[in-house]
């Protein structure tokens, strides 16, 4: 590349109406060896962007496939309910007499109750005479052994 | 999109979107913090991905507008940090050290251009980037950019130019 091409570049390059192709026309130049005396000033900053280009992105980034595990903890949720729903069968509340029956019911069957209950105490009474007639018959039965 | 298709859209320019968040933020764990974060927006879009006209552009924009939230937002307290010990740097053993590389000098140079002439030029200049395309990424007018990396050049050399004249400041 012919010098003076050279210095028309540079000076194209910091007016910036250089394109793409001449300003690596510039880098291609200014990396070599052979750089005019009065050009060398220039080469640090050619050099360096050929240089900060070469940088690297090594930094490993973690792109797991994001698996939304908490999406499916709610819909566990909802099947665990729903299948506790439909097997659920409520145990049925301890029915009262209160429930069935009116107090009047209630009243009149506790009357018969007693009155039964009075009737039955009468016959357990009479029993007791039972138990007497036993007592003596046993005592003629020991006597005749 | 399976995950190896993604890997393949993104692979080509995951470099230039670092190199980018690297120009913007200058801090390189900054940068790569940035760019992961970018990929991964990315990737929880993969689905959509394929209707983008240009993947690149878009993640280009994306990483653009992300590094100038951060640097905006208050967690980029630490990031001014970088830059004064970047500066400050250059009077310690180690900053004279790297001061006699003169290419660092031009990273040292480009870190104190104003964020749009960094921008126009890491993208023209590192990148290659067509003037179409820039237009697009910064959503600039042509004489914009035009000037602004007119600019940007200009000083970078006037900045090296000094650097050399007096050697080592």
């Amino acid at each position: 590349m012919e010098l003076h091409n050279i210095e028309k570049l540079i000076e194209k390059y910091f007016e910036a109406t250089t394109t793409v192709a001449e300003e690596e026309t510039l880098r291609t130049y200014f990396s070599g060896d052979d750089i005019a005396p009065h050009l060398e000033q220039h080469a640090p900053l050619f050099n360096y962007f050929t240089k900060a280009k070469e940088e690297r992105f090594t930094k490993q980034v973690p792109l797991k496939p994001r698996k939304n595990y908490l999406k499916w903890v709610s819909v566990a949720a909802i099947a665990v309910f729903m299948v506790g729903l439909y097997f659920y069968r409520p145990t049925p509340a301890p029915v009262t007499l209160a429930d069935e029956y009116t107090p009047e019911e209630i009243a009149s069957a506790k009357e018969a109750l007693a009155l039964l209950a009075m009737n039955f105490n009468k016959g357990t009474e009479q029993l007791n005479h039972l138990e007497e007639f036993e007592k003596t018959t046993n005592k003629f039965l020991t006597k005749n052994n | 999109m399976k995950q190896a298709e993604f890997l393949n859209t993104v692979l080509p320019f995951k470099d230039k979107l670092f190199r980018m968040a690297k120009r913007l933020l200058v801090s390189t764990e900054e940068a790569e913090d940035a760019t992961q974060e970018i990929l991964i927006k990315l990737w929880s879009k993969k689905n959509k991905m394929e209707s983008y006209k240009n993947v690149e552009a878009f993640a280009m924009t994306m990483t653009k507008n992300f590094c100038l939230d951060r640097l905006k937002s208050k967690q980029a307290g630490n990031l001014k940090l970088v830059h004064t010990n970047y500066t400050d740097a250059s009077t310690s053993l180690q900053g004279q050290l790297e001061a006699k590389d003169s290419i660092n000098w031009v990273e040292r140079i480009m870190e104190e251009l104003p964020e749009q002439q960094k921008m126009v030029l890491q993208l023209r200049d590192v990148e290659q980037y067509e003037y179409e395309e820039i237009e697009k990424l910064l959503d600039m007018k042509p004489t914009a950019i035009r000037v602004a990396l007119s600019r940007a050049r200009k000083t970078v050399r006037e900045k090296l130019m000094e650097k050399h004249n007096y050697g080592i400041a």
